[in-house]
């Protein structure tokens, strides 16, 4: 057994660390305040091909694998869980499927530009009235000659008002249920799309989380990814190597928190001696330290059992339920050694334990990871 | 165009030990990273590459692990890669490093060699100088803006107090520094592909055929004496005051120990 990391990914590492502390790290406290989209940030990850890198390169990818991706996910996360997500939902829940059950014909015409970076993708499962039960959707598609006709509507879709490649979910034949479900390609352009409410979140607040809005919206027959009716199952694989993704952002913001940590811990002083001479504190931030650890290492098990080729689903929901809890008690006990400047716009802090919040509800929420467990544990 | 830079490995800090009984630098265990005026010299070719076309090759001159940094240098867009590597090379100068670099640049097309300004870890400024003058080129240092022109290029060179504007034909040496540009970043593809399709040619003195009396300690006319960390002298006094009297105290405290 070898659990050191590859030269490739090594310098993934390096790369990405030196472009997080260049280019993301100093605008991190603003975008978040203002809701700015970091666009800027986004051309230039384009540049370095980070939007594509576990993807063949003949579609415009890296020729990389998933640890490698969950390593760029990671080191963006220490700074910047806004930036991250932002390559996540693109890489993992657009560019993912469209790789996996796309054809030829699709891979060239929206996986190029996505793993390129020139277009952004975002994935529509998620209705006011399907959450956690993905099953009811009530997004309909119905085929007329050339084209389906979709009507409905998504809700909580990252990256809604700055993708123009969506894949989505919808009922070809509600009277099979789950196994009516089918996924689109969809166009931002085609004709009756649109984007409903803007979300105002608690974190990760400079990525767009948008409604999408589908009235008598046009999709050609060919923008079907894979079989009718293969939807939910599609969704169901889909989501789990984005909870990959997830998890290694959730193991990014704990991180980040336990550096800032360790840095404040060291400088500031109370009772005549620096934080770190408390053993109440060494205690706290001994066993922060152990469980990042372990969120590490499902998280790159969960990814190289991926790029292995093995069954990854389970691993990748264990990797998701702990890095996520992990990341939320890492930042919440992080603002408590911080005390009053912690709760401050001062240090970074208030910002990693609000968007580490989202990481135990996005892509499954942590109850829905422990039913997947739960579920493979008891079969 | 065939462009030529030369790159070194240096320790990633200041803390660096030193050998007492040589006087050299004890690199293990201590972190790498591609020297900074060095990574100026290779963008600067690699923006020349992209403007004008050209084949770019790094050189260095190092240890066996040296080569991770080439393969950052290829990461970031570089053709082709050549560690010049050998026991025969161990303790060398600036002088005996540069004759081994001579020996293997000599054996490849240039038009162009790009090198950096100094190392952090000497701090001599003497190796690309010392390349020109081997190879009998003319050289221009501390290089912060380069143009191609018809038949050589036109280069400025800074100055304490400004610049000069050369214009020099090719075959050229030019020294960079930090003003020259902004280096790239790795690119992730590039990563992927080069581990797959490119090799870090590896050349020791017998590959490049040079005189082994000119190389490494032997070759080696510098004799350091002795090296010592510079001893932190007295104690900092730390004022907490306004911007405005800061400046006040600051200046009555310089003059005061006769600096101004």
């Amino acid at each position: 057994m070898d659990f050191t990391l590859t030269k490739q990914q090594e310098l993934v590492r390096q790369m990405v660390r030196e472009f997080t502390i260049n280019e993301v790290e100093p605008i991190a406290a603003d975008i978040d305040v203002t809701e700015r989209f970091p666009i800027e940030n986004i051309e230039k990850m384009a540049k370095n091909d980070m939007f594509g890198i576990p993807f063949a390169t003949k579609y415009g990818g890296a020729g990389g694998d998933y640890v490698s991706y969950a390593i760029c996910i990671e080191e963006l996360s220490k700074a910047c869980a806004t930036t991250s997500v932002i390559v996540s939902a693109s890489s993992s829940l657009c560019a993912g499927p469209i790789d996996a059950f796309g054809t030829e014909e699709q891979k060239m015409k929206y996986l190029v530009p996505l793993c390129k970076g020139e277009k952004l993708g975002a994935f529509g499962l998620t209705e006011p009235n399907a959450g956690t039960d993905a099953s009811g959707q009530q997004t309909v598609a119905v085929l007329d000659g050339d084209h389906y006709v979709l009507n409905g509507s998504k809700i909580f879709i990252t990256n809604g008002g700055v993708a123009e490649t969506f894949v989505i979910a919808a009922m070809t034949d509600k009277s099979k249920g789950t196994r009516g479900i089918s996924m689109f390609i969809v166009e931002k352009d085609f004709p009756g799309f649109s984007i409903g409410k803007v979300e105002e979140k608690m974190g990760i607040r400079a990525s767009s989380t948008t409604e999408l809005v589908f009235t008598d919206c046009i999709v050609p027959k060919e923008n079907l990814l894979g079989k009718e009716g293969k939807g939910f199952s599609m969704a169901m694989q889909t989501l789990d190597s984005g909870r990959i993704g997830v998890a290694s952002q959730a193991l990014g913001i704990a991180e980040g928190a336990l550096e800032e940590a360790r840095k404040y811990m060291k400088e500031r002083k109370q009772f005549g001696k620096p934080l770190s001479a408390f053993q109440g504190l060494q205690w706290m931030v001994a066993e922060l330290d152990v469980k990042v650890e372990c969120a590490q290492l499902l998280v790159y098990k969960a990814a190289a059992s991926k790029d292995a080729g093995l069954p990854y689903g389970v691993a990748a929901a264990r990797a998701k339920l702990f890095a996520a809890e992990t990341a939320m008690e890492v930042t919440t006990k992080v603002v408590q050694i911080f005390g009053g400047y912690g709760y401050t716009k001062e240090y970074p802090v208030e910002r990693m334990m609000r968007d580490a919040k989202i990481t135990e509800i996005y892509e499954g929420t942590s109850q829905v990871q422990k039913m997947v467990i739960a579920a493979n544990f008891l079969k | 165009m065939n462009i030529v830079v030369c790159l070194k490995q240096v320790p990633d800090t200041n803390e660096v030990k030193i050998d007492a009984k040589t006087g050299t630098l004890i690199r293990e265990g201590v972190p790498s990273i591609i020297n900074p005026d060095d990574k100026n010299a290779l963008e600067e070719a690699l923006r020349l590459k992209d403007t004008d076309g050209a084949h770019v090759t790094v050189v260095s001159m190092g240890p066996p692990q040296a080569e991770k940094a080439l393969r950052e240098s290829l990461a970031m867009g570089a053709d082709e890669a050549i560690l010049v590597s050998d026991r025969a090379f161990a303790g060398a100068d600036t002088l005996a490093t540069s004759n081994a670099l001579v020996a293997a640049i000599k054996k490849l097309d240039y038009d162009v060699i790009f090198a950096g300004r100094q190392a952090i870890d000497g701090d001599t400024a003497q190796v690309g100088p010392e390349i020109a003058e081997l190879l009998g080129i003319p050289q221009i240092t501390y290089v912060e803006k380069v143009d191609i022109i018809a038949g050589g290029l036109k280069v400025q060179k800074a100055w304490e107090d400004g610049y000069e504007t050369i214009e020099v034909k090719t075959p050229v040496l030019l020294t960079a520094i930090k003003e020259l540009n902004e280096p790239r970043y790795m690119n992730i593809k590039n990563i992927f592909e080069m581990y797959a399709n490119k090799e870090v040619k590896v050349w020791s003195a017998d590959d490049i055929g040079a005189n082994k009396e000119l190389l490494g300690l032997k070759g080696s006319p510098t004799k350091v004496k002795k090296s010592m960390t510079k001893e932190a002298k007295g104690q900092a006094e730390l004022v907490e005051l306004p911007p405005k009297e800061a400046a006040q105290f600051v200046v009555s405290k310089l003059k005061e120990n006769h600096f101004i």
